[in-house]
């Protein structure tokens, strides 16, 4: 999010790649799915910005598997974050367009790390309206929780050590799909 | 670069300019919403010091704090202790010791913010109007207003029609256009025109019909009625007459031309009445909605993080 610097970190080694990625998120479309018995009242929201291709991914896999479309949206999150006083971030544009009251709402981001990402997010949605239900899919569970928050649908869970970091690639944002680990030097 | 203060737009690079403006865009989205609060400024505090008289500047700068969850203070000349004689350096090093965390100034006197800004080292100072100076926000709502009408500033042909030389509006409009790629002209009769008006980057019209020619953008400029008495023009009427704009006088500049007034607006006199309400032209009041945005933006950008 604030762009760690990769360069100073040694090469990295891959946990997914683009086939793997595809696969492992498939089965979250899947598992979401049967989570929910199906499509009704269910809508999709993506976290900026590598939520939001994401997002799409999943609606994309739903329609193919169901045959339904289902509604979608991006949410900014940067005026809710704890950390704003400490970086200025560029902010993005939600853009939701549809009313979330009483609808099981999935939110979708790239790596649940700390939690404080999903905590800035929960405040957003909630000034959105009120949901039945929130649920949590992301592609890459890698620990460290600093918040009593928990997934519900995880693309992979990389253990990883703080001194680390995973670096998410995509193909709509960065030209490839990949999961990568970094060590710093 | 990391700035404290917004003082001006004529030392801001196109890159900040940019960023206030790409950040307002943003923030539009919240005043949309049924439910118009952001918690970004919660627990920090504004100032609104307007020593100089004020409806919607103050209005919409106490809006934009409000909905970042600012808690805002409103001190007005007349109400304050400064009819007392209390010193601008006075006041802000109270308001700073109170623990204030940032502060909007209106002010008569030219450079008068900057000076506020040199009391107050550790928080930062928006200028929303010294004298003759500059008024930025008001340039970038009209940057943004321009922008969205016309998707872009580079090339364009901005005409600003009347008062210049009191204008500071006007000299935020020069530099935040010309940074951003437009041409600019200044239209009104030499006696409204400011005696630097040969060192900006500008062309300079005294006829209104020839400074229209061709232009994307009008920026009407409210002609101070009560300046009149001191002999800038012989009559209302006869300004009007030769440097009011409406519709028929904007036949000869591009046909979907934009019309913009930073208001209050005398109808009838810089701008005719049924030009200001044509929707076809007029996007007046997308510039009053575009001001809440844009010092959403800047308190945002000032009042944030140090990276």
């Amino acid at each position: 999010m604030s762009g760690y610097n990769f360069e100073n970190m040694t090469p990295s080694s891959i946990v997914l790649d683009d086939e793997e990625m595809r696969r492992a998120w498939t089965r979250v479309a899947h598992e979401l799915l049967e989570r929910n018995r199906g499509t009704e009242n269910l809508v999709l929201i993506g976290i900026l910005r590598k939520g939001a291709p994401l997002a799409e991914r999943l609606k994309q896999s739903i329609q193919r598997i169901e045959g339904q479309e289902i509604p979608s949206g991006v949410l900014d999150i940067s005026l809710y974050r704890d950390d704003f006083r400490t970086y200025q971030p560029k902010v993005g544009t939600t853009n939701i367009p549809f009313d979330v009251e009483g609808k099981k709402v999935v939110l979708v981001d790239d790596v649940l790390s700390t939690g404080r990402t999903v905590r800035a997010a929960l405040g957003a949605l909630n000034d959105l309206g009120r949901p039945a239900v929130i649920q949590l899919a992301v592609l890459v569970d890698r620990g460290h929780r600093e918040l009593p928050i928990r997934p519900d649908f995880v693309g992979k869970n990389v253990p990883s050590s703080r001194s680390e970091f995973v670096r998410v690639s995509l193909t709509e944002l960065e030209g490839r799909d990949t999961v990568e680990i970094f060590r710093e030097r | 670069m990391r700035r404290k203060d917004l003082l001006d737009l004529y030392s801001l690079d196109r890159s900040e300019i940019e960023y206030l403006l790409d950040t307002a865009e943003s923030f539009k989205e919240i005043l949309r919403r049924p439910v118009k609060k952001v918690p970004t400024l919660r627990g920090r505090s504004v100032a609104n010091l307007f020593f100089e008289p004020s409806t919607r500047t103050r209005t919409s700068f106490e809006h934009a704090a409000k909905i970042m969850s600012a808690d805002t203070y409103s001190l007005a000349g007349s109400t304050s202790s400064l009819v007392k004689g209390e010193t601008l350096k006075d006041t802000m090093l109270t308001l700073d010791a109170m623990g204030i965390d940032a502060y909007v100034i209106r002010h008569s006197f030219s450079g008068s913010a900057a000076l506020a800004a040199k009391y107050v080292p550790n928080k930062p100072v928006i200028n929303a109007g010294d004298g003759t100076h500059e008024h930025p926000t008001q340039g970038l709502l009209d940057l943004l207003t321009i922008r969205e009408v016309k998707g872009k500033i580079d090339g364009l042909e901005v005409a600003i029609v009347g008062d210049i030389a009191h204008s500071r509006v006007a000299r935020s409009n020069i530099w935040g256009l010309t940074k951003l790629g437009a041409k600019v002209r200044l239209i009104a009769p030499n006696t409204l025109m400011p005696a630097e008006a040969s060192t900006l980057p500008v062309t300079i019209y005294n006829n209104l019909k020839e400074g229209l020619d061709g232009v994307d953008v009008v920026n009407i400029l409210r002609i101070q009625l009560e300046r009149q008495n001191e002999a800038f023009f012989p009559s209302i009427r006869e300004y009007a007459k030769l440097f009011g704009v409406n519709a028929a006088k904007l036949s000869v500049a591009k046909p979907d031309v934009t019309v913009l007034h930073p208001g209050p607006m005398n109808r009838g006199v810089e701008i005719a009445s049924a030009l200001a309400d044509d929707p076809n032209y007029s996007v007046i009041t997308d510039q009053v909605t575009n001001g809440v945005a844009v010092r959403m933006a800047t308190l945002f950008w000032l009042m944030g993080g140090t990276d």
